[in-house]
C-alpha cells in the first residue's frame, strides 16, 4: 500500500474545473516531483492533499494517506493529521511565518497543538529540529523573531515546523523558488537528507525542471489541470512520450544564436562607482552606519555587445542598474555613455537619458493600467525634442508592435488584455521605440514560464540581428545569461569579482564565488534527444 | 452593481433632491410661525408635524438638508484641494525634510479634532456656518493628505513609475499623469466617507450652538430645540435624527458600494 | 526599544510645543481686552491697569506665552476672567466627570467591538456576519447626541431606570457616580464601537489571507485556533491606530454629550467660558484636550512596539 494514493482526483472551484482526474502515488522515502507551468494546477494538487482548499472548492475522487481516505474525513480529524502526519513547506519564506511570534514558539506550536508531548519536552524537540535544519540554538536562539533572519534561514524554520513531529508525508510547494541559487542548493540538500533519514515521502511542487531532474525519483508533468505524463525520473528523461513534456524540457534549456558583435568601441563606461546607503543607528548615540551597495565597480560595455550581470539578491546589481539609468546618484566614480556623464551636477543628463531604455521584471507592474498600449509604448517620446506626430507616430507604433511579434491593432487595447509574455513584448517595444543606444534588461524574463521565456529569448536574438542592440542583461538565472550574452560580470557584495567572455567564465571560472554559483545551480541533464 | 451601491445612491440622491427641491418648493414656508398649530404630531397637512412655533417640520427638514450638504461638501472640498496636493508632494519627496514637515504638520492637526478647532474659532470669531465649514475643512486636510501619500508611496515603487522616470518625466508630471489617476478611486471613496462624517460633525456643532445660527434651519439645531420637549413631542427629536441617519447611512453605503465597484477593475488590470 | 520610545517622546514634546503656540496665537487674535470686558466700558484707567497687572496682561506677548506655558507645567493655569478663581481648580473639578466618562466609554466600546468584530470575521459572509455588519453600518450613521436623547427618552423618562441628567458626584459612592455616567457612556460608546468592530473585522480578514495563516493551518490548527493565536494579535496593529484616533473623537463627543445630560464636565465649562468670553479658560481647556489626544497617541505608539517586534528592533 502506498503512503499517498491519489485516484481520479477532480477539483472545481466555484464551478471552474481546476484538476481533472489526477492520479499519483508516493511511497515512503520517495520523492515525487509535480511540475508544470503556471495554471497547470500543481499547487492546487498540494493544497488538495492538505485539504486546505479555498472556499467554493468541490473535490471528487479518492485521496488516501496510508489507506485512510482524506476526502470524507471530518475536519477535526483532518486537523489532527495536518502537522502530525503531513507537513507542508511553502514558497514564500518571507511571509510564511507570523511576524509577531518568536521562531521557537512557532516551531513548538506544531508539537503543542497536537498535544504530542509536554511543554518541556516540546521545547527540547524544537531545539533538536531547529539544529537539524541548520539553526542550532547556540547561534540562533529560539527567541529570535522571523524578521531577524534571512530568507533561507526562515525557510529552514518553516521546514523545522513541518518536520517537528516527523510526519510521514512532507509537501513542499516551490520551496526554493524565492531563494538564491546557493541557498536553494542547501535547502534541497536538507530536504533530501530529511527524506532519507526519516523515511518520509516528499511531494515536491516545482516549475524548475533542473531541480526536478536533480531531486525526484518520480516525475509528474501537469498541464491545464491534467497529468500529461508520469514516470520514474531516469526512464522519463530518456523516453519522453508526450510532446508537451519534450517542449517543456527543451524550453528550459533553450539556446539562442546571437549574431557576432562588431569591433569593440566603448559605449558605456563605468569607473570606480560607489553607492552607499545610510543605515539607521543601532544605538541612540552611535554614528549612523553605512551599507556599501556598490563598491568600486568598473567595467566597459562596447557598442553592439551583449553583457550579462549575474549575482544573488542583495549583491548590488539593482542599485548599479538604477545608477546607470540615472535614477540614483552615486557617491564616487563616473558613469558615462558615449563619453557623456549620466549625471551632470546633481541632475540626470537628459542627453544621455534618451540613449537608454529599460525592460523590468514584472510584466504586471510595468504599465499604468489606465493607459492604452499606444500611449504606453510612446512614453519615451517624452525624451525627444521633436517627437513624431500624426502618421509618423502611428507608423512607429505599428513598426514596433510588429517587431516584437504583436499586431499593430493591439495599440488600442489596454494592458490587462494581454498575457505576461505579451506584456514583456510590449515592454520591449516601449524600450525600442526611440532606438536607444543601450537597453537594460532587469530580470526581464525571470517572471515568465519556461515556454514563454524561450520565445522572448528568441525575440531578443532576432532583434539583435535587426537593430544591432547593445544591452546589459541583469539576471540571477545563470542558464539564461549564458545563452543571451557575449560577456558577463559576476557581482558579489557590491564588487565585480569576475568578468570575461561568457563561455570562458562558465567553463573556466576563476573566482571561487563564480565556481560556487555555477556548482550550486542545478543543471538539466542531456535528455530527450533519442526519443524526439 | 451591488445592493449597497444602489441603496446608497438612492438614499443619497433622495436627500440631495430634497435639498435642491427646497430652493423652488416646500410644502410651507419653513420660517413662518403658526403658534396655534404648534407641536402637531405628523398628520395629513403637516407630514412630519409642526414644532413649538407651529413651523412645518417637513419644510424645515428639506431646507436643513441644504445646510448640511453645503457645509459638508465645502468642507470635503477644502480637505481635498489642500490635502491631496500635500499628500502627492510628500510622496514624491519621500524621506525629505518637506515630507517630514508635511507629515508632522498632519499629526499636529490630528490632535485638534474638528470640535476643538470649532471651539477655538468660535471663541475668537463667534459661531456660524462658515466657521463650522472651516473647522471641519481643516480637519479634513490631513485625512486626505495621509491617504493620498500612503497610496502614492506604494505606486512610486511600481515599475511603471520607474519606466516613466527613465522616460525623463519629472516628479510633478508623474504625479499628475500616473499617480493621481491611480489614486482617484480611493479619493472618491474617502470623499464620500468624509462627506458623511462632515454631516455628522455639522449636526454636532449646530447642536451645541457652534454651527449655523438662526434663522438658517439646521438639523442639529432642530435637535437642540427638541431636547426639552422630547418627553411630550418625541417627533421633534425623532424626525431630524432619522434624517441625519438616513443621509449618513446612504453616503456610507454609497462609499462602500463605490469601493467594491471601482476596485475589481483595478484587480482585473493587475491579474 | 529605548531609542524608539525616546524618539516618540521627542516628537511628543515637539507636538505639544507647536500646539501650544498655535492655540496661544489664535486666542491672541481675539479682539478686545479681557480686562476692559470684565470691568465694563466705564472702568477707571487705574482700576483697569491694576486688573491687567493682576491677570498678567501687562507684559509682552512672548513673555505672556512663556508665563502661560511655564504656569501650566507647574499646574498653574492662570485665573479665570469671569469667576476670578484659579482655572486649574475649575478644570480639576470638571476633570472628575469628563475623564471617567471618556474612559468608561472607551472601555465599553472596546468590550463591545472586539467580540463583535472577531465574531463577524470568523463567520465571514454568513448570516451572523451580515447581521453584525448591518448593525455597525447603522451604528456609524447615528449621531451620538441624538442617540443620547433617545436613551433618555426610553430609559430615563419612560422606564425610569436612570436619571435624565445631572451628575450625582463620586462622594456618594462609586456606583452612584458610575450610574449617572452610564447612559452618556453608552451613547458615546455605541457609535464608536460600530467603527471599531468594522476595523477589527477588516483587519482580521486581511490577516486571514496572509501566508502565515495558511502555515498555521498546515501545522494542524483549526480555523478558530489560527484566528485566535495568529490573527488577533496581528490585527491589533491597525486596531490600535483607530483606538488612538477614536480617543480624540470620544473627547470631542463627550463635550457634546455633556450638553445632553447636563453633566458638569469640561464641555460645559468651555461653553460657559465661550459665552462669557473667558478666553483664558477656553485656551487652557483646549490645550488640555490637545494634550490628552497627543498623550494617548504617544501611548498607542508605545503599544505598537509591544505588539510588533519589528518596531522594537528597527528605527
Amino acid at each position: 500500500m502506498s503512503l499517498l494514493q491519489i485516484k481520479d482526483l477532480s477539483l472545481t472551484i466555484h464551478g471552474t474545473q481546476i484538476l481533472k482526474r489526477i492520479n499519483l502515488s508516493i511511497e515512503p522515502g520517495q520523492i515525487v516531483a509535480v511540475t508544470g507551468e503556471s495554471g497547470s494546477g500543481k499547487s492546487m494538487t498540494a493544497l488538495a492533499v492538505m485539504q486546505l482548499l479555498p472556499n467554493g472548492a468541490e473535490v471528487d475522487g479518492a485521496l488516501q494517506l496510508d489507506g485512510q481516505n482524506l476526502l470524507n474525513m471530518p475536519e477535526v480529524e483532518r486537523c489532527a493529521l495536518r502537522g502530525a502526519s503531513i507537513g507542508m513547506v511553502f514558497q514564500e519564506p518571507m511571509t510564511a511565518l507570523n511576524p509577531v511570534k518568536t521562531i521557537g514558539d512557532q516551531v513548538m506550536e506544531t508539537i503543542l497543538i497536537h498535544k504530542a508531548m509536554p511543554p518541556a519536552k516540546a521545547r527540547a524537540r524544537a531545539e533538536e529540529v531547529l539544529a537539524r535544519v541548520g539553526l542550532p540554538t547556540s547561534r540562533y536562539p529560539m527567541t529570535r523573531y522571523p524578521h531577524e533572519l534571512s530568507g533561507g534561514q526562515r525557510q529552514r524554520v518553516v521546514i523545522a515546523m513541518a518536520i517537528a513531529l516527523r510526519p510521514r508525508l512532507l509537501i513542499a510547494d516551490e520551496p526554493t523558488t524565492a531563494l538564491d541559487v546557493t541557498t536553494q542548493a542547501q535547502i534541497l540538500d536538507l530536504l533530501k537528507g530529511l527524506v532519507s533519514e526519516y523515511g518520509m515521502g516528499l511531494l515536491m511542487i516545482t516549475h524548475d525542471l533542473a531541480v526536478v531532474a536533480d531531486m525526484a525519483d518520480q516525475i509528474v508533468v501537469m498541464r491545464y489541470g491534467e497529468v500529461v505524463e508520469t514516470g520514474a525520473t531516469e526512464h522519463l528523461l530518456r523516453n519522453m512520450q508526450h510532446p508537451y513534456t519534450r517542449m517543456l524540457f527543451e524550453a528550459s534549456g533553450h539556446q539562442v544564436d546571437l549574431p557576432a558583435s562588431p569591433e569593440p568601441q566603448p559605449l558605456l563606461e563605468v569607473e570606480n562607482v560607489v553607492r552607499d546607503y545610510r543605515l539607521p543607528r543601532k544605538r541612540l548615540f552611535d554614528a549612523p552606519g553605512h551599507h556599501r551597495a556598490v563598491d568600486q565597480v568598473s567595467f566597459t560595455l562596447n557598442r553592439g555587445e551583449r553583457l550579462g550581470l549575474v549575482g544573488e539578491s542583495g549583491c548590488g546589481k539593482s542599485t548599479l542598474t538604477r545608477a546607470i539609468l540615472g535614477l540614483e546618484e552615486v557617491q564616487q566614480g563616473r558613469i558615462s555613455l558615449d563619453g557623456q556623464p549620466v549625471f551632470t551636477g546633481h541632475k540626470p543628463n537628459l542627453a544621455v537619458r534618451r540613449k537608454m531604455q529599460v525592460v523590468f521584471q514584472d510584466p504586471y507592474g510595468s504599465f499604468n493600467p489606465r493607459h492604452r498600449v499606444a500611449r504606453l509604448i510612446t512614453e519615451p517620446f517624452h525624451l525627444l525634442d521633436t517627437p513624431p506626430t500624426g502618421s509618423d507616430r502611428q507608423d512607429r507604433i505599428a513598426e514596433m508592435l510588429t517587431a516584437v511579434g504583436l499586431s499593430p491593432d493591439d495599440a488600442g487595447r489596454y494592458v490587462h488584455e494581454f498575457s505576461g509574455g505579451q506584456r514583456q513584448r510590449i515592454a520591449i517595444a516601449r524600450a525600442l521605440i526611440i532606438q536607444p543606444e543601450l537597453i537594460l534588461f532587469d530580470e526581464a524574463v525571470s517572471a515568465l514560464d519556461v515556454s514563454v521565456r524561450a520565445q522572448i529569448l528568441d525575440l531578443l536574438a532576432e532583434l539583435c540581428a535587426t537593430y544591432d542592440l547593445t544591452y546589459l542583461f541583469i539576471s540571477h538565472d545563470l542558464s539564461v545569461v549564458r545563452t543571451i550574452t557575449d560577456k558577463v560580470l559576476v557581482m558579489q557584495d557590491g564588487k565585480i569579482v569576475e568578468q570575461g567572455e561568457t563561455e570562458q567564465v562558465f567553463t573556466q571560472p576563476q573566482h571561487p564565488y563564480t565556481r560556487t554559483l555555477i556548482d550550486a545551480a542545478p543543471s538539466l541533464p542531456e535528455i530527450g534527444q533519442g526519443a524526439a | 452593481m451591488s445592493r449597497n451601491l444602489i441603496l446608497g445612491a438612492a438614499l443619497s440622491s433622495l436627500v440631495l433632491m430634497a435639498a435642491l427641491m427646497s430652493f423652488i418648493w416646500t410644502p410651507y414656508d419653513h420660517a413662518v410661525l403658526n403658534i396655534p398649530a404648534k407641536l402637531q404630531p405628523p398628520n395629513a397637512q403637516n407630514w412630519f408635524g409642526t414644532d413649538h412655533f407651529g413651523r412645518d417640520m417637513f419644510s424645515m427638514i428639506m431646507v436643513g438638508a441644504r445646510t448640511s450638504i453645503a457645509v459638508a461638501l465645502v468642507a470635503v472640498g477644502i480637505g481635498m484641494t489642500l490635502g491631496v496636493p500635500l499628500g502627492l508632494t510628500a510622496a514624491a519627496r519621500k524621506g525629505s525634510w518637506l515630507d517630514e514637515f508635511i507629515m508632522r504638520g498632519n499629526d499636529l492637526v490630528f490632535a485638534f479634532p474638528s470640535l476643538v478647532i470649532a471651539i477655538l474659532i468660535t471663541a475668537v470669531f463667534g459661531a456660524g456656518a462658515i466657521n463650522a465649514i472651516i473647522a471641519i475643512g481643516i480637519f479634513n486636510i490631513p485625512v486626505f493628505a495621509r491617504i493620498t501619500r500612503g497610496a502614492a508611496l506604494s505606486l512610486w515603487e511600481r515599475e511603471f513609475i520607474l519606466a516613466a522616470r527613465v522616460s525623463g518625466k519629472g516628479a510633478a508630471r508623474i504625479s499628475a499623469e500616473h499617480i493621481l489617476p491611480n489614486v482617484a478611486n480611493l479619493l472618491i471613496v474617502q470623499g464620500t466617507i468624509q462627506f458623511s462624517l462632515g454631516i455628522l460633525a455639522e449636526a454636532g456643532l449646530s447642536y451645541v450652538g457652534l454651527g449655523a445660527q438662526p434663522p438658517t434651519p439646521s438639523w442639529g439645531r432642530m435637535l437642540a430645540d427638541a431636547q426639552t420637549m422630547v418627553s411630550f413631542a418625541p417627533h421633534l427629536a425623532l424626525i431630524p435624527g432619522l434624517a441625519i441617519i438616513m443621509t449618513v447611512l446612504g453616503l456610507n453605503l454609497l462609499g462602500d458600494g463605490l469601493r467594491d465597484w471601482l476596485d475589481p477593475r483595478i484587480r482585473v488590470a493587475r491579474a | 526599544m529605548l531609542r524608539y520610545a525616546l524618539k516618540r517622546l521627542l516628537s511628543l514634546i515637539l507636538s505639544l510645543a507647536v500646539a501650544s503656540v498655535v492655540i496661544f496665537v489664535v486666542i491672541e487674535i481675539a479682539p478686545g481686552d479681557p480686562a476692559s470686558f470684565m470691568l465694563g466700558v466705564n472702568a477707571q484707567a487705574d482700576t483697569l491697569a491694576a486688573l491687567r497687572a493682576e491677570l498678567g496682561l501687562d507684559v509682552s506677548k512672548a513673555e505672556r506665552y512663556f508665563n502661560w506655558v511655564g504656569g501650566m507645567l507647574v499646574g498653574d493655569f492662570g485665573t479665570s476672567y469671569t469667576y476670578r478663581t484659579p482655572v486649574s481648580q475649575m478644570i480639576a473639578d470638571r476633570m472628575w466627570v469628563s475623564l471617567p466618562l471618556a474612559i468608561y466609554a472607551l472601555t465599553l466600546s472596546t468590550l463591545i467591538a472586539f467580540p463583535a468584530g472577531i465574531y463577524a470575521a470568523a463567520r465571514r459572509g454568513k448570516p451572523g456576519d451580515v447581521a453584525v455588519m448591518g448593525a455597525t453600518q447603522l451604528g456609524i450613521a447615528v449621531p451620538n447626541f441624538w442617540f443620547a436623547m433617545m436613551l433618555v427618552l426610553v430609559f430615563a423618562i419612560n422606564l425610569r431606570w436612570f436619571n435624565a441628567g445631572g451628575f450625582a458626584g463620586w462622594e456618594n459612592g462609586l456606583w452612584t457616580g458610575l450610574r449617572s455616567l452610564t447612559l452618556p457612556a453608552i451613547a458615546l460608546a455605541l457609535p464608536q464601537a460600530a467603527i471599531l468592530a468594522r476595523v477589527m473585522r477588516s483587519a482580521l480578514l486581511d490577516i486571514l489571507s496572509e501566508d502565515f495563516m495558511r502555515t498555521a493551518r498546515a501545522k494542524g490548527l483549526s480555523h478558530r485556533q489560527a484566528l485566535w493565536r495568529h490573527g488577533v494579535r496581528n490585527a491589533l496593529i491597525p486596531v490600535l491606530t483607530i483606538i488612538g484616533l477614536q480617543f480624540s473623537f470620544l473627547l470631542a463627543g463627550s463635550i457634546i454629550i455633556e450638553q445632553v445630560f447636563y453633566l458638569p464636565g469640561l464641555g460645559r465649562l468651555v461653553f460657559q467660558a465661550i459665552s462669557a468670553r473667558d478666553l483664558i479658560v477656553v485656551e487652557s481647556v483646549v490645550m488640555l484636550l490637545v494634550f490628552a489626544v497627543i498623550m494617548v497617541n504617544f501611548m498607542v505608539d508605545l503599544a505598537y512596539a509591544a505588539v510588533d517586534p519589528r518596531l522594537r528592533s528597527r528605527t
